[in-house]
């Protein structure tokens, strides 16, 4: 075998601002042309490795090392991060943080440009590189022209114009939605066809990942490798949920169905299972078992009603045209559809943020248009995706109590509602910490708790566990799922599928500004149609139900739904 | 977003669009240092007509740049109070007449000789300001960095400077966001509380802002890092446009106009025009 392109041998890394390493005992080889997916929760150190292969250790982030790395051969503090990166390319995570140049050419050109290349051979290379990644047609577009998957396309041709033996990802599917997820993934398998770079992937979201073929997964868990193996003996065995990585979702079902999960059975795409009639008849029996048991909803009175809804910034197009939908108290709804397809405008309106051209808004039958944001907000709260956008004084106690003393409540008041709220949302223990020693996570919680204590009927919340690992998500939205048991309505803004699955019995879908449907989770992921429009993609226990011989998909979803909230956990 | 972010690029179709980067660069300094020199009335006044001229071929709109321009008049304003506050008698030196139009008290009295100076000195201000808020509006940001560095400036600081300018519109945008949310927990900007609750309530939006760009800095550099920036002493453009007929004859007026302006300026051996003697 050759000998490897990136070899870790007992390495261990120690940030300098960090009292405890990050990285221990690290040996891991990679193989040019090798597609390797590390996993891991966040804080399991994947991240670490990614940096240390393309040289932001030490470049960028100084510390301490011990044992012995060798990228393409040489060790990465003998050489320079500009060196580096002619053997490694790496796409990050923030598709628009790392978007440089102003427009997409320009973009792409970036590195050429800092190698002196000339400009007439820059454009050829530019042209060349942006035709494989299908970017071509957009060389003159800004970034902020661009949707999220076109900016991830860019990135990579921002890379590859290097010739780089070996292409790095950084959780490459976290700004995503569901059917643009896809397409990276595809596109990241076509590239690796085409140019025989070795393809690193650090990402947690697995089941999305395998929708390609990899050839082994690479576990972490506080900063040490737990497994390194194929895909499909990773997957027959229990590291993963050990470990707070979701399995593929068809794979969770199967083992619901008390089916064993193999090597044999070809667990690594839905597609690909090998289901003999015993499998089958006891996904059968499962389905039939459950169907029974499913239980129908009751529904509270009416909280919120919008009908014929428009709106749009300019008044040759409109961003919101006619929606219509209702909302009753004690609901927890998801809001899904594309990026742009006019989702957070919808909360906007809500809240008070903008104003619509025509149509209403009523809560609890009386008419919003007169009340201003912070009457509104009395009785709906908003909160962002990015906590540290909302999160303005340092200490927990202050930032929760800060609309309180906004509002002129007494002090007496105002302890026992914030003592009140902490102790809600499993924060009172820490009611005197700073806010910058929490976990992201946390943060979250603390912006929720900075609603809750204006005690609002209903919560908003824009992405409510974009980019959070399998535990984290979990604990949020375990969180919200009891604040919806205490009786606060909850409405997300999501394209997280799985989030919209499991714990929002109903969605509501958005395109293009238009409402096209206001129906259960179940049957949205069903319905081919609605899974184009809203740029969602179908869950694998569709295919799955299918291979079984099942013929209500839906249904099936559904049982899995209501086994999961009753076995799961 | 439908209203134009402060201080940013404005694509439009104009004469003034289609220069080089490096043309219009050139054009500002010259024509800065042309306005910095003189106090000739009669070259401000033809160079302020010209500016004019320059401002309606761009098709950029007053309201456009609205704000910077209110900005740029408080600034305007308070340098002539403080000119006038210091130095109450400073044109009659210069001009070596002393006409008094009537006292204010004390040592200040408002002669026509410091109004005149004070005519001047703000003429100048206004012939610099629309020139270069139009180099900001009308320059592809993505042509700073190149023309700044054709003209020798280190491309690490033109870099830094387009970032600079190319991260504004972002950040306003965000700014915008955390207001809005910030607004719904009870925190007003609309201007009904004391000046000093609004400054405090301000640090609720600050704040969040500071760190997100923080957050964002250190993304980029990153990336700026990993793809090689900083690796040589020079770095090509992938959008340094050619000089076209136009731009030479734009280079070339400006520098008539410098040499004009010098000419009338110090034809009488001093920079002012004096009309009094």
């Amino acid at each position: 075998m050759a000998s490897p392109l990136i070899s870790f041998q007992d390495y261990g890394f120690q940030y300098m601002a960090q009292a405890e390493p990050t990285l221990h005992h690290i040996n891991l080889d990679i193989y040019p042309g090798e597609k390797v997916l590390i996993a891991g929760t966040s804080g399991s150190g994947k991240s670490t490795i990614g940096s240390c292969i393309n040289g932001l250790i030490p470049f960028a982030y100084p510390g301490q090392k011990t044992g012995k790395l060798l990228v393409g051969g040489k060790e990465p503090d003998q050489s320079s991060i500009f060196e580096l990166s002619h053997t490694v390319g790496t796409v990050l995570q923030d598709t628009d943080g790392q978007f440089i140049g102003l427009t997409v050419g320009e973009d792409i050109a970036f590195a050429p440009e800092n190698n002196c290349v000339p400009q007439d051979e820059m454009k050829q290379i530019v042209e060349r590189v942006a035709k494989l990644v299908d970017i071509d047609h957009h060389l003159q577009y800004a970034p902020h022209e661009l949707s999220g998957g076109q900016k991830q396309r860019v990135s990579l041709a921002g890379v590859m114009v290097e010739d780089v033996k070996a292409l790095l990802f950084d959780e490459p599917l976290a700004n995503l939605d569901p059917a643009a997820g896809r397409a990276a993934i595809e596109l990241i398998d076509m590239v690796h066809e085409q140019t025989g770079a070795a393809v690193i992937i650090i990402e947690h979201r697995l089941e999305d990942v395998l929708w390609r073929s990899m050839d082994r997964i690479v576990l972490m868990n506080e900063g040490r490798i737990i497994a390194d193996m194929p895909v499909a003996k990773m997957l027959a065995g229990n590291y993963l949920l050990e470990h707070g990585i979701r399995e593929p979702l068809y794979l969770t079902a199967l083992r619901y169905a008390g089916v064993e999960i193999t090597e044999e059975l070809h667990p690594e795409h839905v597609n690909g299972l090998v289901l003999t009639d015993e499998i089958r008849d006891k996904v059968q029996k499962w389905y039939q078992a459950q169907q029974t048991m499913l239980r129908t909803e009751e529904k509270g009175p009416e909280l919120l009603r919008i009908e014929h809804l428009n709106f749009g910034y300019t008044p040759e197009k409109y961003t919101l045209q006619d929606v219509s939908f209702t909302i009753r108290k004690g609901d927890m709804v998801s809001i899904v559809g594309r990026n742009g397809a006019g989702k957070s405008t919808l909360a906007k309106l809500i809240c008070g943020f903008e104003q619509p051209i025509s149509g209403d808004i009523r809560l609890d039958g009386r008419d919003l248009s007169g009340e201003t944001i912070k009457e509104r907000a009395a009785n709906i709260g908003y909160v962002m995706q990015n906590p540290n956008q909302m999160i303005s004084k340092p200490m927990i106690w202050d930032e929760v109590e800060m609309a309180l003393v906004q509002s002129g409540m007494p002090k007496e008041e105002r302890t026992e509602r914030v003592e009140k709220t902490l102790k809600i949302c499993g924060l009172y223990p820490f009611r005197k910490w700073p806010v910058s020693a929490l976990s992201f996570g946390q943060k979250k919680r603390v912006t929720i708790a900075s609603i809750l204590v204006q005690r609002p009927q209903m919560i908003i919340l824009d992405e409510p566990t974009a980019g959070q690992d399998y535990r984290h998500y979990t604990e949020i939205m375990e969180f919200l799922k009891d604040l919806n048991r205490q009786g606060y309505t909850i409405v997300m803004i999501t394209h997280d599928m799985h989030l919209m699955l499991e714990y929002t019995p109903r969605a509501i879908v958005f395109s293009e500004g238009k409402m096209l449907a206001d129906t259960t989770a179940a049957h949205v992921l069903n319905d081919p149609e609605l899974v184009r429009a809203a740029n969602l993609k179908e869950t694998s226990l569709y295919t799955l139900s299918m291979a079984c011989g099942i013929d209500k998909p839906q249904l099936f979803t559904e049982c899995f739904i209501g086994y999961e909230q009753k076995e799961g956990r | 977003m439908a209203r134009i972010p402060i201080l940013s690029y404005i694509r439009r179709d104009s004469l003034v669009h289609e220069l080089t980067g490096r043309t219009k660069l050139i054009f500002f300094i010259v024509w800065s240092v042309a306005a910095m020199i003189t106090y000739d009335t009669r070259v401000l006044v033809c160079m302020l007509l010209f500016s004019f001229v320059v401002f309606k071929v761009s098709r950029i709109r007053v309201r456009d740049i609205s704000f910077v321009l209110g900005l740029a008049a408080i600034f305007l304003v308070m340098n002539n109070l403080f000119v006038y506050l210091f130095s109450p008698e400073y044109g009659v030196e210069i001009y070596e007449s002393r006409t008094v139009l009537f006292p204010i008290a004390g040592p200040y009295t408002v002669t026509l000789q410091q109004l005149f100076y004070h005519f001047n000195m703000t003429m100048k201000v206004i012939c610099v300001v629309p020139v270069a808020l139009l180099f900001i509006a009308c320059t592809d940001p993505g042509e700073f960095a190149s023309s700044l560095a054709s003209i020798g400036v280190s491309y690490r600081v033109g870099y830094s400077v387009s970032l600079a300018l190319r991260y504004i519109p972002d950040v306003q945008r965000e700014y915008h966001n955390i207001s809005q949310a910030q607004q719904a927990r009870g925190i007003d900007l609309s201007g009904k509380d004391k000046l000093l609750t609004r400054m405090k309530n301000s640090v609720a939006i600050l704040l969040p802002l500071v760190l997100s760009s923080l957050n964002r800095i250190e993304t980029v550099s990153n990336a700026m890092e990993l793809r090689g920036f900083g690796r040589n002493k020079k770095r090509t453009w992938y959008n340094l446009r050619k000089m076209q007929r136009n731009d030479w004859i734009v280079v070339i007026l400006v520098l008539a106009i410098l040499a004009v302006d010098l000419i009338v300026t110090f034809w009488d051996g001093s920079r002012y025009y004096n009309p009094f003697i």
